[in-house]
């Protein structure tokens, strides 16, 4: 290699590969059990392949329950899309105007919107619940999309960004122009605030897609569940054992099919993850 | 950047607005600045305000089969603190973030001043496989370490001989999961810091003798202290609101994982199980506050190191 650049020895190598080890194990340990039928999860050694039952496995899958893991799958999909595209909208319209509009009482919502960043989302999901169930809007798809779409940090991220590359004269440049506000926001700021708004569309997105609590509360009706909510009450009849045949290797088989889409989207986004990362890093 | 690009343009901007601001003006852009923020406050009112208002409001009232529901002030917490399973849950939590906050983020620091060091395409894929976790859901990583962990199907317990889910270990194997799903977020996070370090730094420590084990802790750590302050903020926040990684084990072994096991849990329970939304709001509107002045309080401790 180049010779004047300082390479790393061997150590720092050696305890980034036990590091590694540690991190992709259970992924390797998933892909191999997904291959194996419900006896041989159980009896044969747990790191390496035995007899490959990998399309039998999915076969049941997508056929248990009348197909009810494709319906969760199109559920997380939805919630996932819908949730993320409509907080990120949300996000960029009050980022926007706390960067770069000046309204009676901005700075006192803004100050309100950094303490409220600190009130834990969990702590929220009951009362939530109950409010929403007096409002007749729980057991649908609005009951998980619709708290979905408050987003503080997100809002914080992009006044931070559209404050410092967003410059004032581009604005004003094209409000003498002619253009409307709507119009120098679609046209002039949204576009350079784009690095940004991936940002807070892929990590809403993600957070969508792997919540768990509250569309636990809020869902009764199994044919609206996410796929985490649903895969638990598999899991939950399966080592309970009441009533129904304990298919862990149905299980596992659904769990990795759940996770594969999500890694494959994050290895090709990963510049932006990164990129998203520092943003809420240095500020 | 802003020194050389805020002069001139803070010239001709100080005489510009004033006179070019008419009051029709400012009053339009009041108006857009509402309109734009509107769909974000009126979000802010109903899942954040108004859910935070209702659980204190219920809070304040217990509701029995006698005298059906009624204001009873301080009673549900008192109770609260009485109660010694939330006791329980509190402390449990306490010592799981004690433990499991500094071993996650020693590792995310040891992995981001490694990867930093290292530019070889094998330090490019471990910063890869450590944020693959992260991608993970909860509830199914969770799931995954359930398999792991288990005496049948999982290599640990087959091969450790050691019963991960009983009493005296279930706490360090919660912590495995959160340690496993978080580091590599973590990493990353103390990784866009480092990067964002000037490299001349180190190059005069090295002129001083300083071999790259001292850079990274004399001189790249102290420098990103204010990030390394947040992530652990964030953590002691997830920590205080533990509740999907318990819920998932729980009936893998419900005598070591209780109902009670943390606050989350057992607010959760007592809706859902017990129908308890008054003492329930109170435990959640407790921990609510707990963890925001918890927060706070952080936030200011560290304030000269963060910065913020």
């Amino acid at each position: 290699m180049n010779p004047t650049k300082e390479r790393a020895g061997i150590v720092p190598h050696l305890v980034m590969g036990v590091m590694a080890i540690y991190f992709l194990l259970p992924f390797w340990w998933l892909l191999v059990a997904a291959t194996k039928d419900n006896d041989g999860l159980f009896l044969s050694a747990p790191l390496w392949f035995s007899d490959f039952h990998l399309v039998d496995n999915l076969r049941t899958v997508f056929s248990q329950e009348n197909g009810i893991y494709l319906v969760w799958l199109r559920n997380s999909a939805l919630y996932a899309v819908v949730s993320g595209v409509g907080a990120t909208a949300v996000s960029a319209l009050a980022g926007y105007a706390f960067a770069k509009l000046r309204f009676p009482g901005r700075t006192k919502l803004f100050a309100l919107l950094l303490g409220l960043i600190m009130v834990p989302a969990t702590a929220l999901v009951l009362p939530t619940y109950l409010l929403m169930s007096k409002a007749g809007l729980v057991d649908s798809i609005w009951a998980v999309i619709l708290p979905s779409l408050l987003n503080p940090f997100g809002v914080y991220l992009l006044r931070v960004y559209t404050h410092e590359s967003v410059p004032d004269e581009m604005l004003e440049a094209a409000r003498i122009d002619g253009a409307g506000e709507l119009r120098v926001f679609t046209s002039v700021a949204l576009p350079a605030m784009r690095p940004a708004l991936v940002t807070v569309l892929l990590f809403s997105m993600v957070a969508s897609w792997n919540n768990f609590f509250l569309p636990l509360v809020m869902l009764s009706d199994d044919h609206l569940f996410p796929l985490t909510v649903g895969l638990r009450t598999w899991y939950m009849s399966a080592t309970l054992g009441n009533g129904g045949e304990a298919l862990f290797n149905v299980i596992v088989t659904g769990a990795l099919v759940a996770i594969v889409p999500l890694i494959a989207a994050f290895l090709l986004l990963q510049r932006y993850w990164r990129g998203g990362l520092t943003i809420g890093a240095v500020k | 950047m802003t020194e050389v690009q805020t002069k001139p343009a803070a010239a001709p901007a100080a005489a510009g607005p004033p006179a070019r601001r008419s009051p029709v003006k400012n009053a339009r852009e009041a108006a857009t600045g509402w309109l734009f923020v509107l769909p974000f406050v009126v979000l802010l009112v109903a899942f954040l305000l108004l859910p935070m208002a209702y659980a204190f409001k219920l809070s304040l009232y217990r509701s029995t089969l006698i005298e059906g529901e009624h204001f009873a002030l301080f009673e549900n917490y008192t109770q609260a603190f009485k109660d010694p399973l939330v006791r329980e849950g509190v402390l449990r939590v306490i010592v799981f973030g004690l433990i499991q906050t500094p071993v996650m983020i020693g590792l995310a620091l040891l992995a981001a001043l490694l990867i930093d060091h290292a530019t070889s395409r094998f330090a490019r894929v471990f910063r890869l496989a450590a944020f693959v976790p992260y991608a993970v859901p909860v509830v199914i990583g969770t799931l995954m370490w359930g398999f792991l962990y288990s005496k049948d199907t999982g290599p640990l317990g087959s091969v450790l001989h050691i019963d991960f889910l009983s009493s005296s270990w279930v706490l360090a194997s919660l912590g495995n999961v959160v340690t496993w799903q978080w580091a590599g977020y973590n990493m990353i996070v103390l990784y866009a810091a480092l990067q964002g370090l000037p490299r001349e730094v180190y190059e005069s420590a090295r002129i001083d003798g300083a071999g790259p084990a001292q850079i990274a802790w004399r001189i790249k750590t102290p420098m990103i202290s204010s990030a390394i302050v947040l992530a652990t903020l964030f953590t002691i926040l997830g920590t205080l609101q533990f509740f999907t990684e318990p819920l998932i084990l729980q009936p893998l072994n419900p005598g070591s994982i209780t109902q009670h096991y943390t606050p989350n849990v057992y607010a959760f329970n007592q809706a859902f199980s017990f129908q308890q939304y008054n003492y329930s709001a109170a435990i959640s509107f407790l921990l609510g506050a707990v963890v925001f002045v918890g927060s706070y309080l952080f936030l200011f401790a560290t304030r000269k190191r963060s910065a913020l």
